[in-house]
């Protein structure tokens, strides 16, 4: 451990620059799940845990696509309309008959449904890590220290073309609209002609296709598995506590940061803590959180 | 006062428990983990149920347990020491004498019991601050923590487990032993349940989850019955981490802390019996199991994929559970009195 922070702040600082690219790159991605998860969270109240593998279903379906060799531009645009509608459905079949129940039973019957999408999964694509390979060059800086592929750099730039295009809708469009005055008050919409059973399904679908969005960069730059989807959800969970609902700002800079912690206790502490460190981040947030809850209410009395 | 219908109840599970590895010798080890499931549905029902704090994370404390008795168990009768025997990879057999192996056994499983009591402790003074959902994704949190830490820890083996000493005596007899100590744990656990929740526990219990402000402002200590609450789940599932280590021979993080498969059974359990009775887990986990144990080899690759629709359709459809629907559709058998005073009251004028 010594050995490795001598090695990144005494002997090669500039590998700093890798660990926190990487560490940008792996943000952008989280920022997006973690967006989706917000937004849902936010409007119904829904606590999505199958989050993560609707990022991993997005990514199959781009790893799909990408071997009947259709170019990537239209991979997104196939899988986001894909997802859009699968979140439809699942919106229909199952979250629908659990809007107005307490929120555990939205934890719950969500991690079923996490469970049926990665077993159905691993039953098609087996359980192999699997990559979409779009053959683009790499790029090296300060004498081979610092590697960046180029397909990293494509996804940061997806990732914020995305998120840019998720915010003008939510603030522009009609639609957009109308989810933020559903989340604000429920009730004021509907007297006010939204329908908000329609607003709900919408925004569940919307999530869904965010993720699915997510998943085609992530099957670009790193790996897919059936059952990596976990990792995604704990880490949108973490993001999303440490942010709050409702602050895209401040879920863009705790993905970032998350990105970085993982990323640095991998380098220093080794890579065995790599998966331990969000979960960890999540209970401490939480615990924070409570800490400072506690004093307001002390304050209160 | 004990009625005639949870009399015949007992009776029969009692029957059932005693001879029913005589009866079927070949699924004695399938009883055993039916007895270890109602334990672990019923300690869950503590929380989950009747307190209102859903645990996802109550399985750290089997991992924690079987940990911990591994630990005691070798530390006592082999004199390398644990960080040896573990190193060799079970390359090391130490021979263990009948009365060394047992009384390992009893130590270990009472040291895991009391570790895991402290554990729950240490634990209970940062997470009761957590409400509702974020109590549950907090302690699914510390769960995968917990597991992830452990295999980066040497002196347990890290990633690649301990094999557990080796069993003095044939196999018929290493299953019936095994077979008996689940029984017992979770005849004791049962029990001390069925006093805690007729004591002031239960109803402080209840308070606690109908209105905790209220119960709170109420004067009653509701951080000390959540203590307490945890604490007892945290030591028989320890006590049943311990048995279950020596019971699979072999343990690792999958067998120590199988988050997704027994951390979700035990909550599934307790949602199909219906919370917050005695019986609904106890009811729920022997369906469950028998249905699993009936349906899996015949689904194949399929049995994931039906747990999760077990797990949707139960929790979306059919929430209240089956003790729920038997308590809304025939009050009379649980003692609840329907008032029909004005009934009567017609019928006499």
């Amino acid at each position: 451990m010594i050995d490795n922070l001598q090695l990144l702040f005494v002997w090669a600082p500039i590998l700093n620059v890798q660990v926190i690219l990487e560490g940008i790159f792996v943000g952008a991605v989280f920022a997006l799940s973690a967006y989706g998860l917000a937004l849902v969270w936010g409007v119904m109240n829904i606590k999505n845990l199958a989050q993560g593998d609707f990022v991993i279903m997005g990514g199959y379906m781009a790893l799909s696509l990408s071997q009947a060799n259709i170019p990537l531009p239209l991979i997104l645009l196939i899988v986001v309309a894909t997802m859009f509608v699968y979140g439809w459905i699942i919106y229909v079949g199952m979250i629908r008959r659990i809007l107005d129940q307490d929120m555990f039973v939205s934890l719950l019957a969500t991690f079923g449904l996490s469970l049926l999408m990665q077993q159905t999964l691993n039953l098609i694509y087996g359980p192999e890590v699997q990559i979409i390979d779009l053959h683009l060059p790499n790029f090296d800086f300060f004498d081979n220290m610092v590697n960046v592929p180029s397909s990293k750099i494509l996804s940061l730039f997806l990732a914020a073309a995305i998120a840019a295009s998720v915010v003008i809708f939510m603030k522009k469009s009609r639609t957009g609209q109308a989810i933020r005055a559903t989340a604000q008050d429920p009730r004021a919409a509907r007297v006010l002609g939204i329908n908000t059973d329609r607003v709900y399904a919408i925004t569940f679908a919307f999530n869904s296709a965010i993720c699915g969005a997510a998943g085609v960069l992530v099957a670009i730059i790193w790996v897919i598995q059936p059952f990596y989807g976990v990792t995604y959800s704990v880490r949108s969970f973490a993001i999303v506590t440490a942010a709050g609902l409702g602050n895209l700002p401040g879920v863009i800079g705790a993905a970032f940061g998350i990105g970085l912690v993982e990323k640095y206790t991998g380098m220093i502490i080794g890579t065995a803590y790599e998966v331990a460190a969000p979960v960890t981040m999540l209970v401490l947030v939480l615990i924070y959180r409570q800490y400072n809850l506690k004093r307001n209410r002390q304050v209160l009395r | 006062m004990i009625k005639k219908n949870t009399l015949i109840t007992y009776a029969g599970l009692g029957l059932f428990g005693v001879f029913g590895p005589i009866l079927f010798p070949d699924y004695t080890l399938s009883i055993a983990y039916l007895w270890m499931m109602v334990l672990m549905a019923s300690t869950w029902d503590i929380l989950g149920g009747q307190m209102g704090y859903n645990s996802l994370g109550n399985i750290t404390f089997f991992g924690v347990g079987m940990y911990v008795s591994a630990i005691v168990q070798i530390a006592f009768f082999y004199d390398g020491g644990v960080a040896e025997y573990t190193s060799a990879m079970g390359a090391v057999k130490p021979e263990f004498t009948d009365s060394e192996y047992f009384y390992g056994i009893f130590i270990g499983i009472i040291a895991a019991a009391l570790a895991c009591l402290a554990f729950s402790l240490v634990l209970s003074t940062f997470m009761f601050g957590l409400r509702g959902p974020y109590f549950a994704i907090g302690s699914l949190g510390v769960a995968v923590m917990v597991a992830e830490v452990t295999i980066t820890i040497n002196y347990v083996g890290g990633a690649s487990g301990i094999s557990m000493p080796l069993f003095p005596g044939d196999i018929e007899f290493r299953s019936t032993f095994f077979y008996m100590l689940c029984f017992v744990i979770t005849v004791m656990a049962h029990f001390l349940l069925r006093w805690l929740f007729s004591t002031q526990f239960g109803l402080a219990a209840n308070a606690i989850r109908d209105d905790e402000d209220k119960a709170e402002a109420m004067g009653i200590p509701t951080i000390r019955y959540k203590r307490i609450g945890w604490g007892i789940a945290a030591l028989f599932m320890g006590a049943m981490g311990a048995v279950a280590g020596n019971m699979a021979g072999f343990i690792d993080k999958e067998v120590a802390y199988p988050i997704p498969t027994f951390g979700i059974f035990m909550v599934a359990m307790v949602l199909l019996g219906g919370k917050g009775t005695l019986w609904g887990p106890v009811l729920g986990a022997i369906i469950f199991h028998v249905v699993k144990e009936v349906t899996w080899t015949y689904l194949l690759n399929l049995q994931w994929i039906a747990l999760g629709l077990i797990l949707i359709i139960n929790i979306v459809y059919f929430q209240q559970g089956l003790m729920g629907w038997l308590q809304t559709k025939y009050p009379e058998m649980f003692g609840i009195v329907v008032d029909d005073g004005n009934k009567t009251k017609k019928a006499e004028a």
